[in-house]
């Protein structure tokens, strides 16, 4: 399970962010935010030759001694990052991927909120809640 | 323990090369040896064998042997490697020692010689007591030896001089001292290293013949330790596949031996050591995923083996290096052409290092914060009788120990402390950034900005526990400005106020102000210190921030003191382009532009998002013609009171989230009219002039680092602009305007056209300006400029003439557009205009009226300049449309005109002008090769034309002979003058040329013509007489046949063939009795001419009559009449001898 999940905008500033609180928080914006260099190096590698077949789970960005950091790129270029615990080996690529696939669901859900105004912070408690099962759960 | 204790040894990271002793040498005062030791030694490239020489005198004592252990069976191992065995190896014990001696083959005192160097060799044999060492001997010759077998003595004496120093053939070596020194010392050389080499197989075989003498209880550490040596033998043997092999092994056996709290840094130090190896060999073979493969494993074995946990710190130190020396590996590798990438380079090791380093820093500071009173233990623990450990990695107190609890408690604990409170001597911040900055070039490398601005505000921090804080802050402000364009509020708030208690600390004024400032700004997380900015503008020293080195503060508090109490640098200037300060403003002109005769307006909002209301004391726009600044300015009239007191100026103080609207009002200068006046910044002060202020400055009046996120996501917002009560004003719906044009006054005048379009081509097309002023005062200085607009088509200048005199057509000499036409003082009238143009299409006519007029504006008098554009479009039209045809006299359509033989020039003139058009006169000028018959006189004179009516007028006209047979001749001009026929305005008559066309004239050899009666009757007798004439200078042979008619009954010749003499004329009578009433044909005669047979009879025939009008018996003649007069009338245009005819 995830330790912190990040949603980043286009324009690289962060959307949403949650952590779990057990760990310093800062330290794990600082882990989202140097992962986006990743990830933009590997946006801008892949939008060349395969733009419209992209796939959008980026897999494994760069491994820390501590965690393991995921990314995954949306067709409108809004980025969401799963950090997990380097401890944590039961987890599979396949799991990884079809945690982005259900928040990326509540993104769209989000998204298609006719209230919500793109590029404002995420705010919606169904966010909220998926992105909270997907998180370890703090004791 | 110093810091160096935790890097690897040197012997262990250098490449080991074969050790060969050269002895004999007297390198300081013999030049050849001198030069032979040059060439060993210098200019050791890569292509040269890997082998490091060593100068060592003849009676070296070497390393003693220990006596070899034939059994291992009472043998208990006290550590696993000895530190000086390596450097032993590379340095200390050759494989091979030589043995320099000059000797030439026909030495006189050979025997003498070959004895002294027995000796020499026995020396050294005997100081390499039990080594398995080889010796070797050079022979320094100065003559070039013969080549093998030719010199009998020199092979009889090698052998003797081998068997005297009990040397091998193959270790004698001839050295001769000529020009090509270098070469032999390179053959020389490679022989040594194939001595070295057998030495150090052997060496490796002797390894290993141990093992079977070892058991795996209680030689465990004999294990490790004889892989290693094998591994390292492998090396020096340049054979590194097989190093590798017993590295890896040797790895394995390291993980294998039994760990406790006491062997666990000895153990921790070997696996390093190991691992070093390995990773350095696999980046020597070039396959760096081994290599980080290796470390991967490396480090998750290790990472859980602290040790003891009061020297906690020395793992994370361990570690740290560990990562360290990876990363060094890894550099090294890529500078030698490995490639890295984006996600597997250097600087993660180092970051990771780094991360270790700042671990242990932690765990020191727990560990190692003894009271005051515990000092280093007196008796050094730490010392060792010979000033270093035997074994790598064992604890000084305790060598050689190898059971599980330590023997003695009491030193153990004396122990620890000993290395506690060196630890708490070590700047653990200095290598703490070392490593980062390691990273930070890392990263820099391999396109990682964020990265490089995490590590970077981490290094800023570092420089701030280490009270370097000018660094710290000048690392923190170069990344602060990555993370506000990213919008990390988050991180930018952490760094801020870590720059803030820098700057706080440093007593650094404006930084101080600065970053309270942005902390107190929206966006940012944290809810700071309030009135911070406010307290600070009171000139007084700000309280100190949480969390600061006590001992800091109280310099920090002597600092600002000082500051203040320094008179002048109070005034600080903030552009907020590059912040996001608690303030935001927006300026705007009312309108994008402003008459000259009404006030410039200007509204400045600013709005406050800090939690507290906030006060300030000025507000200044400052435009770009700086002459205006002075009425835009807002200032706090109490200047003495204190700013904090509740003043009456309420309009000065900012209210959180209100938006407050500051109008300012100014009447522009007429110099500025069709200027734009730009607002180039608007500056808010904070605090008092008298004490200390700040002046928020907004370049171009809005924005700061934020504004324009903030812009876009509210032009985004679904949000509805609800109407906010009076006085408030909804912050986003406020757009943006920051230049505004000044323009001339609105004229009060009218400008009126009278004309009758369309123009006509070539016509003087006159058009009416009327201008009328609606001004109250006069209106001066009027001035007019009409003409076709600048701008078109250039072939439009060049057919448009403007003149105001009508009454001579314009030539090319009158310009396209008539400038500034004075017309003084208005007075309400007319002027008249022409217009010349040549060419058809529709152009654009601009008509300008400048005047200037006095006017009034907020009680000041200023005179405006106003001026009125009017354009129009004119079409200009063809007036009418010449169509002309040759025709001959029956009006027949001509192709070509025969000489002598009249015909007609025919005109139609076609109106095509929307207005009508008198034709005034017309004539036709006709050129040399034609002449008119009669006077020609124009038909049409005083003929008005109505739309698409047709005028039309014919001259007869006669060729001349031309010269040869045909040929084209041009016939002429026709002129028309014409003018428009208009009640609106007298026109001037206009002469239109038409160039008549071409036409091909003819010689014809036979002219045939009829006399005819102009009609007959029924039953009467018609006749009829046909000239025939002779036009060449030939007798003609001519056949003529009449046809018979329904018709016609006739008499005369029927069929005739005749003879025409030259110029004469033959004349052929016939009768024809007509039988029938109305239009009939006549019979028709056939002619044909021997001689000229390409001239048919239907070319002559042309010019005889067709057709006859026949009327009826006497009583039918009245109903005829009018054909009868149609037919006169068309036949006034033939010959006179044809109207003598008829009449």
């Amino acid at each position: 399970m995830a330790v912190c999940i990040a949603v980043i905008a286009k324009e690289n500033y962060p959307l949403y962010i949650r952590s779990v609180p057990t760990q310093g928080e800062l330290k794990f914006h600082y882990t989202v935010h140097t992962s986006l260099d990743v990830v933009e190096e590997k946006i801008s590698g892949v939008g060349k030759a395969l733009a419209d077949q992209r796939e959008l789970y980026l897999g494994l960005l760069y491994p820390t001694e501590d965690y393991k950091v995921y990314g995954y790129v949306t067709n409108s270029k809004v980025k969401f990052v799963i950090v997990v615990d380097s401890s944590n080996t039961s987890l599979r690529d396949n799991e990884i991927r079809s945690m982005f696939r259900k928040l990326h669901n509540s993104f769209t859900d989000v998204m298609c909120n006719p209230f919500y105004n793109p590029g404002d912070p995420i705010q919606s408690k169904a966010f909220d809640s998926i992105v909270s099962t997907m998180m370890v759960q703090a004791c | 323990m110093s810091p160096a204790q935790w890097d690897l040894p040197p012997e262990l990271c250098c490449r080991p090369m074969a050790f060969v002793a050269l002895t004999g040498l007297d390198v300081v005062y013999n030049a050849i040896h001198r030069a032979i030791w040059d060439a060993f030694c210098t200019n050791r490239r890569a292509d040269r064998v890997p082998i490091s020489f060593k100068v060592l005198p003849g009676d070296h004592e070497y390393p003693k042997c220990r006596t070899k252990r034939t059994s291992y069976e009472w043998y208990i191992p006290k550590g696993i490697l000895k530190t000086g065995w390596m450097n032993k190896h590379l340095n200390l014990v050759p494989a091979l020692v030589v043995l320099f001696y000059e000797l030439d083959w026909d030495d006189p005192q050979w025997k003498e010689k070959q004895s002294e160097c027995a000796t020499k060799v026995e020396i050294v044999r005997t100081s390499l007591q039990g080594r398995n060492t080889k010796v070797a001997v050079v022979l320094i010759q100065k003559k070039t030896p013969l080549p093998p077998g030719e010199d009998l003595v020199a092979s009889e004496r090698a052998s003797a001089l081998c068997g005297a120093c009990d040397l091998s053939g193959k270790s004698l070596f001839v050295l001769p001292h000529t020009d090509h020194l270098v070469g032999y010392i390179i053959r020389l050389e490679n022989a040594f290293y194939e001595h070295a080499q057998t030495y150090y197989y052997n060496e490796i075989r002797r390894v290993k013949s141990h093992k079977e003498f070892l058991n795996k209880t209680t030689h465990q550490l004999l294990f490790v330790r004889h892989q290693f040596k094998m591994g390292f033998f492998s090396e020096l043997k340049q054979d590194t596949q097989n190093a590798l092999k017993y590295y890896r092994t040797a790895y394995s056996l390291v993980h294998e031996l039994r760990a406790h709290e006491t062997n666990m840094l000895e153990i921790k130090t070997m696996a390093g050591f190991i691992n070093y190896k390995i990773c350095r060999l696999c980046f020597q073979h070039n396959t760096p995923l081994d290599a980080i493969a290796q470390f991967r494993k490396h480090i998750d074995l290790c990472k859980k083996k602290i040790g003891s946990a009061e020297l906690a710190f020395e793992h994370t130190a361990w570690m740290s290096k560990q990562f360290q020396s990876f990363g060094d590996l890894f550099d090294e590798a890529i500078k030698l052409g490995l490639t890295a990438i984006q996600t597997q380079n250097p600087g993660f090791y180092y970051q990771q290092a780094a991360y270790y380093a700042q671990e242990r820093k932690q765990q020191a500071g727990q560990l190692c914060s003894h009271e005051p009173g515990v000092g280093y233990p007196a008796p050094d623990p730490l010392e060792t009788p010979t000033g270093a450990l035997d074994f790598y990695g064992q604890r000084p107190w305790r060598q050689g120990h190898q059971s599980i609890d330590p023997p003695d408690s009491e030193k153990e604990k004396q122990g620890i402390l000993a290395l506690q409170v060196k630890e708490r001597d070590v700047l653990h911040s200095e290598l703490i950034i070392a490593l980062l900055s390691n990273a930070v070039a890392q990263f820099k490398k391999y396109k990682c900005p964020r990265m490089k601005s995490h590590l970077m505000v981490q290094m800023g921090e570092e420089y701030y526990h280490a009270k370097d804080y000018t660094k710290a802050l000048k690392l923190l402000d170069y990344v602060m400005c990555d993370y506000r364009t990213e919008r990390w509020w988050s991180l930018l708030t952490s760094i801020l106020s870590t720059a803030l208690k820098c700057s706080y600390l440093m007593g650094q004024v404006k930084d101080y102000i600065t970053y309270s400032m942005e902390l107190v700004g929206r966006g940012l997380l944290i809810v700071y210190k309030v009135d911070i900015v406010i307290c600070d503008c009171q000139n007084e020293v700000p309280e100190p921030e949480p969390d600061c080195d006590p001992a800091s503060v109280k310099m920090a508090q002597s600092l600002w003191s000082d500051r203040i109490s320094l008179a002048g640098n109070n005034e600080f200037t903030i552009e907020v382009q590059d912040y996001v300060p608690f303030v935001q403003c927006k300026a705007k002109f009312l309108y994008p532009s402003f008459h000259i005769d009404e006030p410039v307006q200007l509204h400045v909002y600013v709005r406050a998002d800090c939690p507290h209301p906030v006060r300030f004391s000025k507000l200044c726009v400052s435009l770009s013609n700086q002459e205006y600044n002075q009425y835009c300015l807002l200032e706090d009239a109490s200047k003495e009171q204190d700013i904090l007191e509740p003043s009456t100026q309420e309009n000065m103080c900012l209210v959180p989230g209100k938006t407050r609207k500051y109008c300012f009002k100014f009447v522009a200068k007429t110099e500025d009219v069709g200027k734009k006046i730009e607002i180039t910044s608007v500056g808010l002060m904070l605090g008092r002039e008298t004490a200390r202020y700040v002046y928020l400055n907004w370049r171009g009046g809005w924005g700061d680092a934020a504004s324009s996120h903030e812009t876009l996501q509210a032009s985004r917002s679904f949000k509805r602009r609800t109407r906010l009560p009076e006085q408030q004003l909804d912050w986003d719906t406020v757009t943006i305007q920051s230049s505004t044009m000044i323009i001339s006054r609105v004229p009060k005048i009218s400008v009126q056209l009278t004309h009758e379009p369309p123009a006509l081509t070539n016509e003087m097309y006159c058009m009416i300006v009327t201008i009328q002023s609606e001004e109250e005062t006069v209106a001066k200085d009027i001035k007019l400029t009409a003409g076709l607009k600048p701008g078109q088509d250039a072939n439009l200048t060049q057919s448009t003439q403007i003149t105001l005199n009508g009454s001579e057509v314009c030539d090319d000499s009158h310009p396209a557009l008539l400038p500034d036409i004075p017309l003084g003082d208005l007075q309400p009238g007319q002027k008249p205009l022409y217009i010349h143009c040549v060419s058809t299409g529709s152009r654009i006519l601009l008509f300008h009226v400048a005047y200037s007029v006095s006017a009034t504006v907020e009680g000041k008098d200023i005179t405006c300049k106003c001026h009125k554009d009017e354009t129009v479009t004119l079409e200009t039209v063809v007036p009418f449309e010449v169509a002309m045809k040759f025709v001959s006299s029956k009006f027949e359509h001509l192709e070509r005109v025969f000489v002598d033989i009249p015909f007609l020039l025919m005109m139609d003139i076609l109106s095509a002008s929307p207005w009508p058009i008198e034709l005034v006169n017309s004539e036709v000028q006709l050129a040399s090769s034609m002449t008119a018959i009669d006077q020609p006189q124009s038909q049409v004179e005083g003929v008005t034309l109505q739309t698409s009516e047709c005028a039309s007028e014919c001259f007869l006209l006669k060729c001349p002979p031309v010269q040869n047979g045909t040929s084209t001749v041009a016939s002429g001009h026709y002129f028309i003058s014409w003018k428009r026929k208009s009640a609106f305005a007298e026109t001037s008559v206009v002469r239109t040329i038409v160039i008549l066309p071409h036409v091909m004239v003819e010689n014809i050899p036979l002219y045939v013509h009829a006399e005819l009666p102009s009609f007959g009757r029924v039953r009467e007798s018609l006749p009829v007489r046909y000239h025939l004439e002779n036009r060449t200078g030939l007798v003609q042979d001519v056949e003529i046949g009449v046809e018979p008619s329904d018709a016609f009954m006739f008499s005369g010749l029927k069929q005739v063939r005749m003879r025409i003499l030259p110029g004469t004329e033959q004349e052929m009578l016939y009768n024809f009795y007509p039988l029938m009433a109305g239009y009939q044909v006549l019979p028709q005669l056939n002619i044909s001419l021997l001689r000229f047979p390409n001239i048919s009879g239907q070319l002559l025939r042309r010019f005889l009559p067709s057709r006859i009008f026949v009327k009826r018996c006497h009583g039918y003649r009245c109903r005829m009449k009018g054909f009868h007069l149609i037919i006169c009338c068309l036949d006034c245009c033939l010959s006179n001898k044809a109207k003598m005819m008829l009449a």
